[in-house]
């Protein structure tokens, strides 16, 4: 057998961390199938999380964000091009077209493109220096250094990546300012009990919320100088940190003509309308409930990679979400077991030491998610009564004296 | 420095040698071994990296904190004392020689 033409061909593009799981899967199932893995960052996987976090801090080293060291790879077979971009799938002849003009061939294509930052546009001031966005490292190595020549920091948009990074810009003698249009701060992934609890967290930590108000335009000569805001007044800045959602990558599949439904739609086995063609991660949308839903997390990358390799080994397991998510600021720990989207109620659960609460989420009087405030039990017994679809009753759950764990069945 | 020695399941034991102030996860993730994915990145948030501590060690390892000892109690039934989350343990000189089995249960 000559190698490279009867082997069956994989490849990955986007070298994320949903990528990394697959191909960790793949290899385990199938140790002789070539595997290609192309991604446009010069650099080899790595987490995210730690970019808004203790990177930013900087305590921890670039070597401490990779997911694998760069010999892991070669170790696994595993062909690498990084620092290339797959511009046009030719679903027909099943080929890759990459930005330097190479064509790489395929038997199966698995697309991990991860999403991209919201930005604004320039015509309201998105292009001056001075502004930044947080998705990559190389953002996140831009921003630290202009963070440190800063003292009026202003964050548009008061999400968890925001959040986070306020909290560690915060102090030092600077003016944090964040910026919410909508209501309230998280409103788009926390119950108000948890948007109340980080308010008052980062108000006594000197950050100034604005919510309910909007950005109309910044402005400055060279870079920027001034922000506009919807109630009419102006803030004087140096440094702007957008962080308003992201979204999917899906222009390359769309233009193959794969069915995209805010983002690439895939079945429970990570399929999408081509049978040749799987895709993982945050690029991708999910049935649930009845209809789709995108997930941005660690949990879901992985997961969904896995499924994905399953999937091409035809060792078919559906996915079934089991999401958990966790947010740091300043000292506070919160982690979220669970999906909230879609609740009809919450109740408040107070916790076992000052500062510690969990607000529990339900749908039709069942439990869906939960979000632990430095209780860490609470968040690992919330994540086994939703996998076993255990509701506790009312009077349990705000009585801080009665132990929850004994609701579970082992 | 130190040299820790780990079993995964099925498989040869590996020696990866681990920088001081490194987490077990950190090591065996930078030396690839099999089996250890520590998702979170060593957050605390997904107790991946549980992993029972041969008794002899305990004492080198030291004793889980707090919010460990709390995700500990909840990650299996009758928790057994050596249970630890890696990503919690550092590597220091007294870690020399330590030997660590297969993951112990994904949760
Ligand atoms: C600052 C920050 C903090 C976060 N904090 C948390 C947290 O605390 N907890 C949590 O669970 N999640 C967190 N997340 C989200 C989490 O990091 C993502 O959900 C996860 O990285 C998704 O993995 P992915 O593989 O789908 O995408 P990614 O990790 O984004 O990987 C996709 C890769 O594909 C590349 N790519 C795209 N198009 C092409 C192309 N045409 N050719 C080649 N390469 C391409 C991209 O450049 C990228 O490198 C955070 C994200 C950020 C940015
Ligand atoms: S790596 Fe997630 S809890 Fe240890």
């Amino acid at each position: 057998m000559t190698p490279g033409t009867m082997l069956s061909r994989t490849v990955v593009v986007g070298a994320g961390q949903a990528a990394v799981a697959l191909i960790a899967k793949l290899r385990a199932l199938d140790p002789d199938r070539r595997i290609t893995l192309i991604g446009d960052e010069p650099v080899v996987p790595y987490q995210r999380p730690p970019l808004s976090k203790d990177y930013l801090k900087g305590e921890l080293p670039a070597d401490g964000l990779s997911l694998r060291p760069r010999d892991w790879f070669e170790g696994q077979g595993i062909e690498l091009r990084l620092g290339r971009s797959a511009i046009a799938i030719d679903r027909a002849a099943k080929t890759l077209c990459l930005d330097d003009g190479a064509v790489v061939g395929y038997d199966h294509l698995a697309l991990c493109l991860g999403s991209e930052p919201r930005r604004l546009p320039a015509a309201v001031g998105g292009s001056l220096a001075g502004v930044y966005v947080l998705r990559r490292r190389a953002d996140a190595d831009a921003l630290r250094p202009a963070l440190a020549g800063a003292s009026r920091v202003l964050i548009v948009g008061g999400g968890y990546v925001g959040l986070e990074v306020a909290a560690v810009v915060s102090g030092a003698g600077r003016t944090v300012t964040v910026l919410e249009a909508a209501p309230r701060i998280l409103h788009r992934v926390a119950a108000e009990p948890t948007s109340d609890y980080f308010r008052e967290l980062h108000r006594r930590n000197g950050v100034r919320l604005l919510e309910g108000i909007g950005l109309v335009a910044l402005s400055g000569q060279d870079r920027v100088a001034r922000a506009i805001l919807s109630d009419g007044s102006e803030l004087p800045v140096d440094l702007v940190l957008v962080g308003i959602g992201t979204a999917p990558v899906v222009e390359l599949a769309a233009r193959a003509g794969l069915a995209v439904e805010n983002g690439i739609a895939v079945d429970d086995r990570c399929r999408t309308s081509d049978p040749s063609i799987v895709a993982a991660g945050d690029c991708t949308s999910v049935p649930h409930a009845g209809g789709r839903i995108r997930l941005e997390s660690v949990q879901n990358a992985i997961a969904q990679g896995e499924t994905a390799a399953s999937t091409l080994c035809g060792r078919e397991s559906p996915y079934r979400p089991k999401p958990w998510f966790w947010s740091n600021q300043y000292d506070v720990r919160l982690q979220i077991a669970g999906l909230s989207t879609g609740y009809d109620a919450t109740l408040v659960r107070p916790g076992k030491r000052p500062g510690s609460q969990s607000v529990w989420y339900f749908r039709r009087s069942s439990l869906i998610a939960v979000d632990a405030i430095n209780e860490p039990a609470t968040y690992m017994v919330g994540r086994k009564l939703i996998e076993a679809d255990i509701t506790p009753a009312e009077a349990h759950l705000t009585d801080p004296g009665f132990l929850l764990n004994s609701l579970i069945r082992w | 420095m130190a040299n820790v020695t780990w079993t995964p399941e099925g498989r040869a034991e590996m020696v990866a040698e681990m920088r001081d102030g490194r987490t077990l996860v950190a090591a065996a993730v930078s030396h690839a071994v099999p089996g250890i994915c520590g998702a979170c990145g060593s957050a605390l948030a997904c107790a991946t990296c549980h992993v029972a501590v041969a008794e002899a060690w305990l004492a080198a390892t030291g004793r889980p904190g707090p919010d460990e000892d709390a995700m500990l109690d909840m990650v299996e039934a009758g928790r057994p004392p050596n249970s630890r989350l890696r990503c919690q343990i550092r590597a220091h000189a007294a870690l020399g020689g330590l030997l660590l089995h297969g993951p112990v249960s994904a949760p």
